[in-house]
């Protein structure tokens, strides 16, 4: 279930330093995120596939997992045109689509779908361990990544443990329905997970206090240093900078 | 409940972004080392919960049990919350980078209140326990959705009937939840009260 598919490989993007792809990321998602023009979205959206075909990623998993994001966009599909005020383009009965409301309908899914992109090509395309040393390097809280650290090492076995409470409930001839029973059942079985959860963790904790666990987490992933990464940021930081300072004086 | 990417306006995510900073900056500050294993344990068993669906109808909703984590945890959801998102983000682009903030305030900010309205109802009786664990789940979901309205109609005025549909079409969310909380509630305090954390004296 929980798979790091994109993590490996060999590309340009994954040789890149996590560090850089953090601040690359943040750099980039947050100027496409405040574009409020359809050209310039468009300019980012490319700059995203780019991006994509860079770390070498298989083109059907990256569409499978934009698939929640587009159940958002058919919902937003459906109701905008129909609810924005505006000039109105065509008018059905008493439904009327507005062209106000459509041009933000392709604003808002060329804008997310890119910066989804830009999220899978650069950090989906690391390990969590690689994620957590470079966000150390970039002065996050000790606490915070030690907590994204341990919550990613436990998810696994926690998911263990809930599809082993299932299992046995199946045992039992548990059908799941709608119904107060079922509800109930799902209930105890989340209360169940909590419950280990906690158990485990004191456990964990005391094995950690055995073997001198001193508050600090130790990475032992390597980037050699790398002229390509500093090239790299000055890439995003210059085209991010550019279309900004575009769409300024563009309005 | 996540907001996509790509929707906000500027002001909503700068916003979202401070209140979950220092939401988790405080939430951060609870936390000792004796403490974090505990919370990074509970932040995956949420994470796991939210796998967990249960049928209505013919459909079927994911539980989301943020009512739970914040009872659990109090403040500490907060940054509990935020490593939740950020892994779901990573694994299965439930949104990204640039809402994450405002996600982390969606979810969180009701947590955090169920603990302080709710905790100090748990174990008087067994139905006075039930229904608070009922009205936390049912709360932190409203609550939730309201927040999610908020952010778009902040954003744009016009997405006030999206924002509404949003609402709409959680209620059945909500009681689902609130039924879940109650009874998992109810389970926690006869099967492992020491999990519950106490009021101070």
């Amino acid at each position: 279930m929980i798979e790091e598919k994109f993590a490996y490989g060999s590309s340009f993007i994954h040789k890149l330093d996590p560090q850089i792809r953090i601040l690359a990321l943040i750099v980039l998602s947050f100027a496409a995120a405040l574009c409020d023009n359809l050209y310039l979205a468009v300019i980012y959206f490319v700059i995203s596939i780019i991006l994509i075909s860079l770390a070498g990623l298989n083109r059907i998993d990256v569409l499978k997992r934009l698939k929640p994001l587009f159940w958002f966009l058919l919902m937003i599909w459906i109701i905008l045109p129909l609810t924005f005020d505006g000039d109105i383009m065509y008018r059905f009965y008493w439904l009327k689509i507005t062209y106000q409301g459509l041009i933000l309908c392709c604003k808002i899914t060329i804008k997310s779908i890119t910066i989804m992109l830009i999220f899978v090509a650069l950090i989906a395309t690391m390990t969590i361990a690689s994620l957590g040393s470079g966000l150390h390097r970039i002065h996050v809280p000790d606490k915070m990544v030690f907590l994204i650290l341990m919550s990613y090492r436990y998810i696994s076995v926690i998911e263990e443990e809930y599809k082993r409470l299932l299992r046995a409930a199946k045992f039992r001839g548990f059908k799941p329905g709608t119904n107060v029973h079922s509800y109930k059942t799902f209930a105890y079985i989340a209360g169940m997970l909590f419950v280990r959860a906690s158990l485990r963790a004191q456990r964990v904790h005391q094995a950690m206090l055995c073997r001198g666990f001193n508050q600090k987490f130790h990475t032992l992933d390597e980037y050699p240093p790398n002229r390509l990464n500093l090239i790299f940021l000055m890439g995003i930081f210059g085209a991010s900078l550019s279309l900004v300072i575009l769409e300024i004086i563009w309005v | 409940m996540h907001i996509s990417e790509g929707v906000l306006s500027a002001p909503v995510l700068a916003t979202g972004a401070a209140l979950a900073l220092a939401g988790t900056g405080l939430g951060l500050k609870k936390i000792d080392y004796d403490r974090i294993v505990h919370v990074a344990i509970l932040a995956s068993a949420f994470f796991v919960a939210s796998l967990i669906h249960v049928n209505i109808g013919p459909a079927s909703v994911h539980l989301i049990l943020n009512g739970i984590v914040g009872l659990l945890l109090g403040v500490a959801a907060i940054p509990a919350i935020l490593t939740a998102l950020l892994l779901q983000a990573v694994f299965f682009q439930y949104g990204g980078l640039t809402t994450l903030g405002v996600n982390v305030v969606v979810m969180a900010v009701p947590a955090v209140l169920a603990h302080y309205l709710f905790l100090p109802l748990l174990g008087k009786s067994p139905t006075l326990t039930f229904i608070a664990g009922f009205l936390a789940g049912l709360f932190s979901i409203l609550f939730s959705s309201i927040l999610l309205g908020l952010a778009l109609w902040f954003t744009n005025q016009n997405f006030f009937e999206t924002s509404l549909a949003i609402i709409t079409a959680y209620i059945p969310v909500m009681i689902i939840e609130g039924i879940v909380t109650g009874f998992c509630v109810t389970f926690l305090l006869k099967a492992y009260p020491e999990i519950i954390p106490k009021k101070k004296k």
